[in-house]
This record gives C-alpha cells, sequence and structure tokens, in this order.
C-alpha cells in the first residue's frame, strides 16, 4: 500500500527508510521543497553549516568516525559545486558518502538557468556514480541505490541530483524499491587458489612485510589482521590511511611508510623480499619512485578493487575481495601450513629490522626559543589519550599528528590523505563528533588550513558540538615553506601568512563562542591541553604559538627513491648491511 | 602500441556515453573510433571502441570501464576470430568521362553507387578498415569531393553471443591477472 506524497517528502522517507540520522547542509531555492518536509523529520537531524564544502567533510568525518554513510545537502549551482572538494576527496580516500543536491525544473535544465549547474557532469570522474533524478517517482530508488552504492564494495561517494519540479509534484512511496544495478557486482569473496598461494609465498619468504592500507579500516578487519600479524610474527606497517588500523603499541608495528614514514617502515618496505598489500594503492607517497620501490620483493595485493591490482605495481599474486574475508581465509591458509610444517622464518629479517629502528626512531628537536610543534602534538596525543578522534588538515601539523599521537584503534585517525584537502580538519571533525558524541575529537590544524574552513565552529558552538581545535600557528604555509627551504634556495615565495598578527585567533574563537586559549611556551602546553579537556560545553580552540622552523623528518623527496631518505636535512641513515 | 577492439555492453541510460568517453580521455587514451547502437536486448547499449594502446594500460582502462556502474560487460575482440566492419560514403569526382571508371571500381569493390550527379558519384562502401583504406586509395586519382566514415562495429565468430559470456571480467580479475 503506497501513500500519495510529494516527491519531497518521498525524499525524506527514503533517507529515513536508509537510516539516516544526521545531515549536514545549506538550503537554497531549488532544493527549498526538500527542505520544508525535512523540518518534520522525527528521525533526521540537519546541521545547516555555513558554506557546503564543511557539510561534505563533515560528511566525511562522520563517515570515517562511524563506518556509516555520511549524507550532506545543498541546493543547485553554487551550492552543489561547493560540495566538490568534497566529494573527490571522499573519492580519493573511499568514503562512502551521499550527497542530495537540488537541481533547476527539469524544464529549465541546459538552458543556463539561474543556479544552474551539470553537477552530475561535473561530478562523474569524482564520483562513485551520480544520479540525475527528473521523474518523482524514481526518487526511492535513486536514494536506495546511492546508499548501497556507497556502502559496499569500494565505498566512495554517491551524488544524488534531483530537479525542484520533481520535488514539487505527487508521487507514491514505496519502500524497499528495487535495487536495479546490473553492471554492479563488487567480488567480497577471494578466489581459494590465490589465498593458498599467498599463504605458501608468506611461509617461505625470510623479509615479509605486512603493508597495511586504509582498506583495513573501510572492512573493519583491524581485529583480523591483528590475528594474521600475531600468528605469523610478520612486521606492520600502516600507511597515513591506516594508521590506527594496527595499533602503534604493538612490538610488531613499525610504524608509517612513505615521504614521512618511518626509517623502519620505508626500510622494510626496500628490503622485503614479499609484500603482503592490504587495502593498500601504491600510491606515489609510498612508493617514492615507483621503478626504485621494493626491488626485490614478490608483491601479494589485496583489494576489494581489482582495478588497484596491477594499476602502479605488478602483482604476483592478485586476490580481489573484501578484506574482512580475505584475512582470516588467509590466515587459515597459513595455519594449514604451519600444520603441514611450514613455518616461515623471520629472525633474520627481524633483527636487521630491529636494528633499524633502535638507530631512527621518530624524533624532533626542541626548539631553543620557542615551541616545537612536535612536542605538543606528541603531548596532545598522550594527555587526550585512547578515547579520542584526531582529524587533520593538511601539511607539517597532519604530518606530526600522524607521527607523533599513537594511534591503537581504527578510525581514531581522520585526515585527507589522497586528495590532500587544505581545510578538511574542522569540519570533518564536527562531522566525527555528530558521529560518536562520546568520544573527545580533536582538530589538529595549521593556521593556513584553519583559516579555509573555520567558520564551521559556528555551526559547531550553536548545534552543540564541542570539538577541540589544535591549532599549530607557526604563521606560516609550513609545509610549503619546508620545501621552499630544502628545493629553492629559502626563498619564501607566498608563504609567510602572517598568522602571529592577524587574526587573533583567540579572538577569533570567542567571536565564534567557543573557549580560546593559547599557549606559547613549553610550561603551558600541558595545562593548556588539560584546561580544554575540562572545557566541554562549547568548543575550544587552542592557538599553539610554535617556532616556525622546524621541518618534518624523516623525508623522501618527491621523484626520489625511497633509498634516499634523509633523516634529517643531508643526512641519510645508514641501512645496514644487505644480506 | 596495438590496436584493441574493445566491445562494450552498456545500460541504455543517458550520460554513459559520456562517462566511457570521458574515462578514456582521464586516463590518457585516445579513442581511434567509437560506434554505439541499440542490441537484441532492448535497454542494452552496445559500443564498439577502438583504441591504440600497449596491453598493460588497455588491462587498466578495460578495469576502469568495469567500475562504472552503467557497464555491463566489456569483451576484447580478437582480429581474427571476430568479423569487423566499418561503413563509408564517398563523394568523388566523376564527369561524362571519367564516371565509367569509377563504376568500374566501384563494382571491383562490391561498393555501391547511391546518388549520380552530373560532376560526381556519391558511392557507399562497407568493408573492414583495410578494404575501405584499398578502396580510397584507387579512388583517390579521380578526385574525392567528401568522405564520412562510421567508427568500427565488430562481432565474434561462431555461434556464442557475447550476453551468453557468463561473468564480466572483472568477476575474474583475480584469476585473469594471474
Amino acid at each position: 500500500m503506497s501513500e500519495q506524497v510529494t516527491g519531497a517528502q518521498s525524499l525524506v522517507l527514503s533517507l529515513e527508510a536508509a537510516g539516516v540520522t544526521d545531515v549536514f547542509g545549506i538550503p537554497g531555492g531549488a532544493i527549498l521543497p526538500l527542505y520544508d518536509p525535512l523540518m518534520d523529520s522525527k528521525q533526521i537531524r540537519h546541521i545547516l553549516v555555513r558554506h557546503e564544502q564543511g557539510a561534505g567533510h563533515a560528511a566525511e568525518g562522520y563517515a570515517a568516525a562511524s563506518g556509516r554513510v555520511g549524507v550532506c545537502m545543498a541546493t543547485s549551482g553554487p551550492g552543489a559545486t561547493n560540495l566538490v572538494t568534497p566529494i573527490a576527496d571522499a573519492h580519493m580516500d573511499s568514503i562512502p558518502m551521499v550527497a542530495v543536491t537540488g537541481q533547476v525544473a527539469s524544464a529549465s535544465i541546459g538552458t543556463d538557468a539561474f543556479q544552474e549547474a551539470d553537477i552530475r557532469g561535473i561530478t562523474m570522474p569524482i564520483t562513485k556514480h551520480n544520479f540525475l533524478v527528473t521523474n518523482p517517482d524514481e526518487i526511492p530508488q535513486a536514494i536506495a541505490e546511492a546508499f548501497h552504492l556507497a556502502s559496499t564494495g569500494r565505498p566512495g561517494p554517491v551524488l544524488v541530483d534531483v530537479s525542484k519540479d520533481a520535488l514539487q509534484a505527487m508521487t507514491s512511496f514505496d519502500w524497499p524499491p528495487t535495487i536495479n544495478l546490473p553492471g554492479y557486482h563488487p567480488v567480497t569473496r577471494p578466489h581459494a587458489k590465490q589465498v593458498r598461494e599467498a599463504a605458501r609465498l608468506i611461509v617461505e619468504a625470510r623479509q615479509p612485510v605486512l603493508y597495511v592500507g586504509g582498506g583495513v579500516v573501510r572492512a573493519n578487519a583491524s581485529p583480523a589482521l591483528l590475528r594474521l600479524a600475531e600468528l605469523t610474527g610478520i612486521p606492520v606497517v600502516t600507511t597515513l590511511m591506516a594508521r590506527g588500523a594496527f595499533p602503534d603499541s604493538h612490538g610488531l608495528h613499525l610504524g608509517m611508510p612513505g615521504m614521512h614514514g618511518t626509517v623502519a617502515a620505508v626500510g622494510a618496505l626496500q628490503k622485503s623480499d614479499l609484500l603482503i598489500t592490504l587495502g593498500a594503492r601504491f600510491d606515489d607517497r609510498v612508493t617514492g619512485k615507483l621503478s626504485s620501490f621494493a626491488p626485490n620483493a614478490t608483491v601479494i595485493h589485496a583489494d576489494i578493487d581489482p582495478a588497484e591490482i596491477g594499476k602502479n605495481r605488478f602483482a604476483d599474486v592478485p586476490i580481489v575481495g573484501d578484506l574482512l574475508e580475505i584475512i582470516p581465509e588467509l590466515t587459515a591458509a597459513i595455519e594449514a601450513e604451519h600444520a603441514a610444517g611450514h613455518q616461515g622464518d623471520y629472525e633474520g629479517w627481524w633483527s636487521q629490522l630491529g636494528h633499524m629502528r633502535e638507530v631512527y626512531p621518530l624524533g624532533y628537536d626542541h626548539a631553543e626559543d620557542g615551541l616545537s610543534p612536535q612536542y605538543v602534538i606528541e603531548r596532545l596525543g598522550i594527555i587526550s589519550g585512547e578515547n579520542s578522534v584526531f582529524t587533520a588538515g593538511v601539511g607539517q601539523h597532519q604530518m606530526w599528528a600522524a607521527q607523533f599521537i599513537k594511534y591503537n584503534q581504527p578510525r581514531t585517525w581522520i585526515n585527507s590523505g589522497g586528495l590532500g584537502t587544505m581545510g578538511f580538519a574542522v569540519p570533518a571533525a564536527m562531522g566525527a563528533k555528530v558521529a560518536v558524541p562520546d568520544k573527545t575529537v580533536w582538530a589538529v590544524d595549521g593556521d593556513g588550513c584553519f583559516q579555509m574552513t573555520n567558520q564551521e565552529l559556528v555551526t559547531c558552538t550553536i548545534n552543540e558540538i564541542p570539538i577541540k581545535v589544535a591549532l599549530i600557528n607557526n604563521s606560516s604555509l609550513g609545509m610549503v615553506r619546508q620545501w621552499q627551504t630544502l628545493f629553492y634556495n629559502e626563498r619564501y615565495s607566498n608563504t609567510d601568512l602572517h598568522s602571529h598578527r592577524i587574526p587573533d585567533f583567540v579572538k577569533l574563537a570567542d567571536a565564534y563562542g567557543c573557549h580560546g586559549l593559547r599557549c606559547e611556551s613549553v610550561e603551558e602546553v600541558d595545562a593548556t591541553i588539560e584546561k580544554a579537556m575540562s572545557l566541554n560545553d562549547a568548543p575550544v580552540v587552542i592557538d599553539f604559538v610554535v617556532h616556525k622552523d622546524a621541518m618534518v623528518w624523516p623525508m623522501v623527496a618527491a621523484g626520489t627513491s625511497n633509498d634516499e631518505i634523509m633523516v634529517a636535512r643531508s643526512m641519510a641513515p645508514e641501512w645496514g648491511s644487505d644480506d | 602500441m596495438t590496436r584493441h577492439t574493445l566491445s562494450v555492453l552498456v545500460e541504455n541510460k543517458p550520460g554513459v556515453l559520456a562517462r566511457v568517453s570521458s574515462l578514456f580521455s582521464r586516463r590518457g587514451f585516445n579513442i581511434e573510433s567509437l560506434a554505439v547502437g541499440p542490441t537484441e536486448v532492448s535497454d542494452v547499449s552496445r559500443m564498439t571502441i577502438v583504441v591504440n594502446v600497449e596491453s598493460l594500460p588497455l588491462e587498466q582502462v578495460t578495469k576502469q570501464l568495469n567500475k562504472l556502474i552503467n557497464v555491463l560487460k566489456i569483451v576484447e575482440l580478437d582480429q581474427g576470430a571476430a568479423v569487423a566492419r566499418e561503413i563509408m560514403l564517398v563523394k568523388v569526382r566523376a564527369d561524362i568521362d571519367s564516371r565509367s571508371k569509377v563504376i568500374e571500381v566501384v563494382q571491383l569493390f562490391k561498393a555501391k553507387v547511391v546518388d549520380v550527379a552530373p560532376e560526381a558519384l556519391t558511392i557507399e562502401i562497407t568493408g573492414n578498415p583495410e578494404k575501405l583504406a584499398d578502396f580510397l586509395k584507387v579512388m583517390e586519382p579521380f578526385g574525392i569531393k567528401e568522405l564520412v566514415k562510421s567508427g568500427m562495429v565488430a562481432v565474434g565468430r561462431g555461434s556464442r553471443s557475447i550476453s551468453d559470456r557468463s561473468t564480466r571480467p572483472a568477476d575474474k580479475a583475480g584469476e585473469r591477472t594471474a
């Protein structure tokens, strides 16, 4: 029995039926009909943001923190185009997200009508899929398919563009609608033969590494990974997207590989004879110069997306499937090898890696005068502790937050890895806090990033979303400045933001209804963080005024080989003897 | 670089052609020819796409194509195991002196005159790309005034239909790459 409703009502009912409880968005002309019935929804809390980009990143943070599909909404034209950056971000980082946009009336589509933009065309290459709905009867099916696509297989963003007349017309609402996606069959069950082959290689290898990517987090496969690692005793590296997928406190963990990875993690990949790649995609920031990456390694590559396999690096053993199924099956296959008397021997490997880890731990120098950003971030991780989620913007503070905060749980580290979107931290933290309100949510942000999206602090204050912002204020675009220091003869073209003077971030926080704190010396760090931890009635912003010459180390310069990793300026590590 | 012919079955929905063609351009591949049309199954269209790429990037293209939700199936047609045809319409200069010579060539190639004017003949010819190229070579001395060519369409030889082949390549990616 179907009831007669407007297209807009049908859309709200569809979102409710899809289980949506929180939406981030801004209304406007074309989507106005939808906002009317949305006001009456008892299930959906709509959070009115201050810029659509904030809505998109909030939906991403929400999804990354909870695993549920994040939802954002915007009107046609500029509303929709403001979602483009977060949609592209979600696409790169495989975040399940549904974006609902209003579109001009179907009769006006293609006429360059007021606030018209071909958002379906614009977002084709940056969505998993998108829909333009002009027939109100198709709304429930489009929404159901959007949620199905966003959340299954390799997760990603799906956009549903609905014309204004479709929202206004009468239609019937039926749920569940038929999902008709004949071209969509994500493979979740791995091929048993490949899994057995992988197990055989693993027990035969002498220098294997578990190269763990963000797919493990998306697949909720961390417990399975822990069992696999502990069964085999194989060293683990977690990429930027996978921080927290495997406990940092675990003895098998060598840290993060890549451009700013630990010497042990980078070295392990380079010297490995077998990469067991789980939900990672051989990104250039991990591999360095691809042709010299892990030259002696045989590659096992497990991923839900067959297109990732063999894209950058040839896979000797490709395994397509859901890591939540692959890892336990691989573990079982290795157990079978063990039972047959084939046990891996990685003792020599570990003594080599142990040496690297011991000689080249992550570290930093304390500033002679002023505050070291690394120290601030390290203390933040320790004081805020396990029940915290950290988001980050993009740049030096992001790398330090990935290096110096210890993550022991998945979904406690949320950042923009693939697209590298400055301004991600504050809105993503807002979304995360909505998704997991019982956790302390910190946005570790830089002064450059913060000035791109800090308007969402208003949203946080008004909607009682008490996030905390650790502003690592070095008064410059720090990472760009670091490159200028290293590669452009210290010519600092347009990287000085003068943020020590303008704006006054404490006053800005105050204007937004947040608590504004400032910290300028080592002695104040702990007390200021503790003070921020005690304030939960409104968002908190701490302006950590840090010195601007700190650099992120180790570093593999862009385009060079991982073998050329520097532990500090002009300082290469001794790799130890090759054997 | 080698020439590859892909048969791509897609859902007949708005925007599908844009999705497919923009994917090729984004990944940096030139489409040599592309033909789209309906099939024996309503709601399903078939694209025949000819590309010049090495086999490794081609594998990446087919995998990326398979990720498009509206793409149902992709089959690469081997030249030997497929029938491939293009259609071409050519307007050739042909006056009272040369007309019979032009018609002679038309008959030789089993082509067809579809329009006659005092100064020109319009000729329809169907065949594989090599035949069409040969035909043009012979016609050139007469003077080619205008030429239009369809994209190539191709179908596998034998009794099996593309819709029979049980699984899409993506479903077997694990085996394929091995």
